[in-house]
């Protein structure tokens, strides 16, 4: 009896002690045709830093979530995965997932903090669901400090195109923590061959009669690197006058660079490129080895989109355009000379 | 009742007054902030939004009953009230905060919009939110998002395109994602959140600007609407971001090549 005793004091110690466990992070793990998008990978490397145990979720079409299982399970890091398949998530619609989050998020879930990229499918959806859990949520982190003791979340995050950093503290009053990760801001969790994680099947959640309906998605297609995790980025703007030149001047330079092809929005809105090219802060941020800025002034809006790039290289015939202050290297010529020379000089 | 053929719609804009797209901020010494001593207007996609709605009744005439705007801010954001008014708006609803106060976070945003239809009720209710994706100040991008599902109303975010069928009460949108286009086609009620590229916002005409004095603002208070305000999230500095060093320029084509090899940059073997 003696000698049970103090084991009978410690018990409602270890208790208290199982109830502040540790984070626990869902990590929506989005993809498309088979792949595991590279942004849910770098959202997946921010929920490690997090200290704690970290859930993957793949939701889709049975077809989709059964290849992309299989990968997900492979993931360094991720120590279970749930999925859960039905037609109606087959084209990752807000109004149909985000009942799947509130019954995974109910009062009693063990997680602590919803994770995603800064996609623009997990932007629509992940501040829906965070909205019906009566939960705020934080956007495009670029980084995270978790203390587990008093169980707060400390992230930075940009604001004002980029202008400022504001550090933001998510409270232990909020239950479970919501935040989408600038991926550029974080390196891609790898495959690991050797582990593999536990699966674990999730009832969808059907929705009758949805408001909304998927009619059709039309994709760019294009041979060159994606533009968001390309290293090398060439990117156009309104000096390239139209479409056709905007191609036959930067296509070679992106070709002999093994570059992705980046625009900036006058470039857009002008039509000489099409709009899923847009650098900056209303289209993709983007941190590349090299950014070559050619034809491009270099305002506020674009300069959001690309000055975390290691090496930024502008060409411009202004000498007084923005873009000067924040290239590492630059060269005052008139592009139409400047790029055919470089292209030939490079190759 | 009105007869179930004529159904007509009643459109909500919220906006958001900033600081001006083209002005270079400041963060204050303090770290509590960014110098907010500088030109204000319109958030830019919320221009977008009172834009779409204005052509949206040009298009459909007379199926269109109202467009009301709304937004949560200072006394001086009555200024933007007044832009869109200028713009086309019918009337607007200005939910006064002290300039003191802490920026409301977009959730609180979302549930004092709810508020806002829940009272619209009387008047014919909400058809169809018309918001901007997200604001340049603080480029959260989540309110519109939050209220359709405070609402458990459909959603369009970051659309470029929207075709509306009063008749039917559906919408078809298309929206800008990654990778390219989607198209979808949702029911009313709907919130929907504008992309760049919907349309290319009007200015204002003198003789509108004048007449938009004589349109009614109603005053609320976040009390009259029963919603707190006070941030869940603390904010514990703002500081600059960390500056690039310019490193300068090259005199040719051949000095460049030689600044990418320093660096490790090679051309691509193909």
């Amino acid at each position: 009896m003696f000698r049970l005793r103090p084991v009978l004091r410690c018990t409602p110690l270890s208790r208290r002690y199982a109830t502040a466990s540790g984070p626990h992070a869902l990590v929506f793990l989005e993809h498309r045709e088979g792949a595991i998008d590279s942004g849910s990978l770098s959202a997946l490397a921010a929920a490690q830093q997090l200290g704690g145990q970290v859930t993957g979720l793949v939701v889709g079409s049975p077809e989709q979530v059964k290849g992309v299982l299989e990968k997900a399970k492979k993931l360094k890091g991720v120590s279970n995965v749930l999925h859960s398949a039905s037609e109606q998530y087959s084209h990752a619609l807000p109004e149909t997932i985000s009942p799947l989050f509130e019954k995974l998020l109910g009062e009693n879930s063990p997680y602590t903090h919803v994770v995603s990229a800064h996609s623009s499918s997990a932007k629509s959806i992940l501040p829906r669901a965070a909205a019906r859990l009566d939960l705020p949520a934080i956007s495009d982190i670029t980084s995270l400090e978790h203390e587990a003791s008093s169980n707060a979340t400390t992230f930075t995050r940009p604001i004002y195109a980029g202008n400022a950093i504001a550090t933001v503290k998510a409270p232990s009053s909020l239950r479970v923590k919501f935040f989408t990760v600038r991926s550029t801001a974080f390196k891609a969790a790898a495959e690991d061959q050797s582990t593999e994680a536990e699966a674990q099947a999730i009832d969808p959640v059907e929705v009758a009669d949805p408001p909304t309906q998927h009619v059709r998605t039309d994709l760019t297609k294009s041979d060159r690197p994606d533009l968001g995790s390309a290293s090398r980025v060439v990117s156009g703007g309104r000096a390239l006058k139209d479409a056709e030149t905007f191609k036959s001047t930067l296509e070679p330079l992106a070709d002999v660079l093994g570059a992705a092809i980046g625009a900036s929005r006058a470039a857009v809105d002008a039509g000489y490129a099409d709009n899923s090219l847009q650098v900056g802060q209303t289209g993709k941020v983007v941190a590349p080895e090299l950014y070559m800025a050619i034809g491009i002034s270099g305002a506020i809006q674009h300069l959001a989109g690309m000055k975390d790039s290691k090496l930024i290289v502008a060409i411009n015939k202004d000498p007084e355009a923005p873009i000067f202050q924040v290239a590492d290297v630059g060269l005052v010529a008139d592009l139409y000379d400047a790029v055919p020379e470089l292209v030939q000089k490079l190759k | 009742m009105r007869p179930s053929a004529v159904r007509l719609l009643n459109i909500l804009v919220p906006v958001k007054r900033t600081v001006d797209y083209a002005v270079k901020i400041r963060v204050n010494p303090d770290q509590k902030g960014v110098d907010l001593n500088v030109k204000h207007s319109m958030n830019p996609f919320d221009e977008i939004a009172v834009e779409e709605a204005v052509r949206l009744r040009e298009k459909l005439k007379g199926e269109v009953k109202s467009i009301k705007v709304v937004t949560i801010g200072p006394p001086k954001a009555s200024e933007t009230l007044r832009t869109a008014l200028a713009m086309g708006a019918d009337s607007a609803i200005h939910i006064e905060v002290p300039d003191s106060a802490p920026a409301p976070e977009p959730l609180s945003v979302a549930k004092a919009l709810r508020a806002v239809i829940q009272k619209e009720k009387d008047n014919g209710g909400v058809d169809l939110v018309i918001m901007g994706k997200q604001a340049i100040d603080d480029d959260a991008g989540q309110t519109g998002q939050m209220l359709a599902g405070l609402m458990d109303w459909a959603q369009a975010t970051f659309a470029s395109k929207l075709v509306v069928d009063p008749k039917a009460k559906v919408a078809d949108v298309t929206r800008e994602i990654d990778g390219g286009l989607e198209e979808i086609k949702c029911r009313l009620p709907l919130v929907l959140t504008t992309d760049l590229r919907l349309n290319e916002p009007r200015y204002a005409s003198l003789p509108n600007i004048m007449k938009a004095k004589k349109k009614p603002i109603q005053k609320l208070t976040p009390a009259d609407l029963e919603v707190d305000l006070t941030p869940r999230l603390e904010t514990l500095k703002v500081t600059e971001p960390p500056k690039r060093v310019g490193g300068g320029k090259v005199e040719s084509v051949d000095e460049l090549i030689t600044k990418l090899k320093e660096a490790g940059i090679t051309p691509v073997k193909s």
